[in-house]
């Protein structure tokens, strides 16, 4: 880490915040969490209704939970047993919603300057400047949020919140909407800014391809409470819960009996329900006889149109294409093996391999594309 | 021409008191969690469906020498309440009262609450977000509130007969005075009025539609006419 000039320092957030919430005609939602969230981009991943918006708000102090601790660095803003609640006008912590919420009867500049009441007029300019600038929207600063595209209504609720020397910044689904290359320069200039400031900033996001491109530390929340936290390969590429795998992208959730384990391999075999078909996949907690699931994305799996031979993949199942689906650049196929598997390939393959519905495949599957999730 | 100047006067200033007490009032019924709002809610929308005269008989009652109103306005200056203009004004205040309130609960409602979250988390408290977020934002309902209760104090009749009477110069609005000329078959007197009222009418309504048009387009924001309401 580079060492940190003037009076902002790296620090740490903290929060524990439990939370129940009842709302008629639907289950008692429950939020109970503890994170950390250190200086720099940490992703927030989950599928939607896991309870992420809920703990920024308990973070930002629009929410109140019922028990729990929120410190920064050394300051404590919330405290259920010491009755500590400070309100959300002096806890300094910026907070960008997903529908942005720039004032609409305020130019890009008045919006920006909302936050530095009290400062000195001139001073309050100088640092609209700066940040018009950093975030390239300098040339707007006149116009409504009416008049500006999406991008640049993300880059002005971004400076908005960021001119006010914020302790931590947090992000609730900002980007969504936006191209990927929108919205990698956006990501750079926020990390060109906070470069120097090394605030923690928590990135909301249930889209798998944000996390891939932002971040180095994941947590994973779903049902309100945090499944895993670590990088996006330990988190997403062998996700332990069946409804993160799902927001992570695994298009195959097969449940399963196993059958054996061949611990000296690390391996275990199991029955996929109602089919003869067996895999091998790594060994997990599980004995001989229990329901397992298994997740594999539909692009790990290869597809051959006659039984491969010497291969070092140690799942080879045979089964027949029931549906083609073109899909973008790729086309979806079902391949019925007594369960069915939806396998990603490319379109040029179709056409070599003439794939059509009813074709014979065989898949195959690397025993560590395989991975057991659990409920 | 005598009463129609008393009648702007009167309108004038009703809607000069109802905006000013309309706003806090509104403020509150619309952001308040408090569990006994409904029932301020219902005494606010009260002169809605009562009869003008059951409201005037009761605020006459309360004015008179022996009401509690009366007995402290005599205490205080001097005289008797009812049958004097700032008698009317009161009268007319508690009558125009929801047609000033309700534009303004419905435009304070309307405001997207994640501005006034934004607003908060930016340090602002909540005496800023209301003036520089809230108020901007509810121009449309502003200017209908008060167009509603000026136009709705100018042609007001039941609780003026109550509460007011008939004294020329002090009490008798154009209503009143239409009223009186029909009973004396003037009609062509009662007919100027008349069409005077009408005019102003016009033009009134015309101003609100015109404002919710222009600003609701500066502002990007739904209109609020008591007509488009659900």
């Amino acid at each position: 880490m580079d060492p940190v000039d003037g009076e902002i320092s790296a620090s740490m957030l903290t929060a524990r915040a439990k939370l129940a919430r009842t709302r008629e005609g639907s289950p008692p939602f429950v939020l109970d969490v503890s994170v950390e969230v250190p200086p720099g981009i940490t992703i927030l991943f989950g599928p939607s209704g896991a309870g992420k918006s809920t703990l920024l708000d308990c973070i930002a102090g629009l929410a109140r939970p019922d028990e729990g601790r929120i410190v920064t660095g050394e300051e404590v803003l919330f405290d259920s047993q010491a009755g500590i609640n400070y309100p959300p006008q002096v806890r300094r912590i910026a907070y960008v919603f997903q529908t942005l919420a720039l004032f609409p009867h305020m130019s890009a500049e008045q919006n920006v300057s909302y936050g530095l009441n009290g400062l000195p007029p001139d001073e309050r300019a100088a640092r609209v400047e700066v940040i018009l600038k950093a975030f390239r929207v300098d040339k707007l600063r006149t116009q409504k949020p009416a008049e500006i595209s999406g991008g640049e209504r993300q880059r002005i609720a971004l400076a908005r919140s960021l001119v006010t020397q914020p302790r931590v910044l947090l992000l609730d689904e900002p980007l969504t909407g936006l191209d990927a290359e929108l919205k990698a320069s956006i990501v750079e200039d926020l990390r060109a800014w906070n470069a120097a400031l090394r605030i923690p900033i928590l990135y909301v996001t249930h889209a798998r391809e944000e996390v891939d491109a932002l971040g180095k530390r994941v947590i994973a929340m779903d049902n309100g409470s945090v499944l895993s936290t670590g990088t996006p390969l330990e988190v997403l590429e062998a996700p332990r819960h069946r409804r993160l795998a799902q927001a992570a992208g695994f298009e195959n959730l097969l449940s399963g009996t196993v059958v054996d384990l061949r611990v000296a391999d690390g391996v275990m075999r199991v029955r996929l329900e109602e089919s003869r078909c067996e895999i091998e996949v790594p060994l997990g907690y599980a004995a001989a006889g229990d329901r397992v699931r298994v997740a594999i994305r539909a692009g790990d799996i290869l597809l051959a149109t006659s039984q491969p031979h010497g291969l070092s993949a140690r799942n080879v199942i045979e089964g027949k294409i029931v549906a083609m689906e073109p899909r973008g650049t790729l086309v979806r196929a079902r391949v019925d093996c007594g369960v069915e598997f939806i396998v990603h390939v490319t379109p040029g393959a179709v056409r070599t391999l003439e794939l059509a519905d009813g074709s014979r495949v065989w898949l195959v599957l690397k025993t560590h594309s395989c991975h057991l999730v659990e409920e | 021409m005598d009463a129609l100047l008393l009648s702007l006067r009167l309108a004038l200033y009703v809607s000069a008191i109802l905006l000013a007490g309309g706003l806090p009032l509104a403020y509150w019924l619309a952001y308040s969690n408090w569990r006994g709002k409904f029932l301020l809610e219902a005494v606010v929308a009260l002169p809605l469906v009562l009869p003008p005269t059951v409201l005037g008989f009761y605020v006459l009652v309360a004015m008179g020498p022996r009401g509690p109103l009366g007995k402290f306005w005599q205490t205080f200056f001097g005289h008797g309440l009812a049958f004097t203009f700032a008698g009317l004004v009161l009268a007319s205040v508690l009558y125009s009262l929801p047609f000033a309130v309700q534009p303004l609960i419905a435009s304070f409602e309307s405001v997207d609450r994640k501005l006034l979250d934004a607003s908060a988390v930016l340090g602002a408290g909540r005496l800023r977000t209301f003036w520089r977020v809230i108020l901007p934002l509810s121009i449309p309902g502003i200017v209908t509130a008060l167009v509603l209760s000026f136009a709705h104090t100018m042609g007001e009749f039941g609780v003026v007969l109550m509460v007011g009477g008939n004294l020329a110069g002090v009490t008798r609005t154009v209503s009143i005075d239409i009223y009186d000329h029909v009973q004396s078959l003037e009609y062509a007197e009662a007919n100027r009025m008349a069409l005077v009222l009408l005019a102003i009418s016009f033009a009134v309504l015309s101003v609100v539609y015109a404002v919710n048009r222009q600003v609701g387009r500066q502002i990007g924001r739904r209109l609020w006419t008591p007509w488009t309401a659900k």
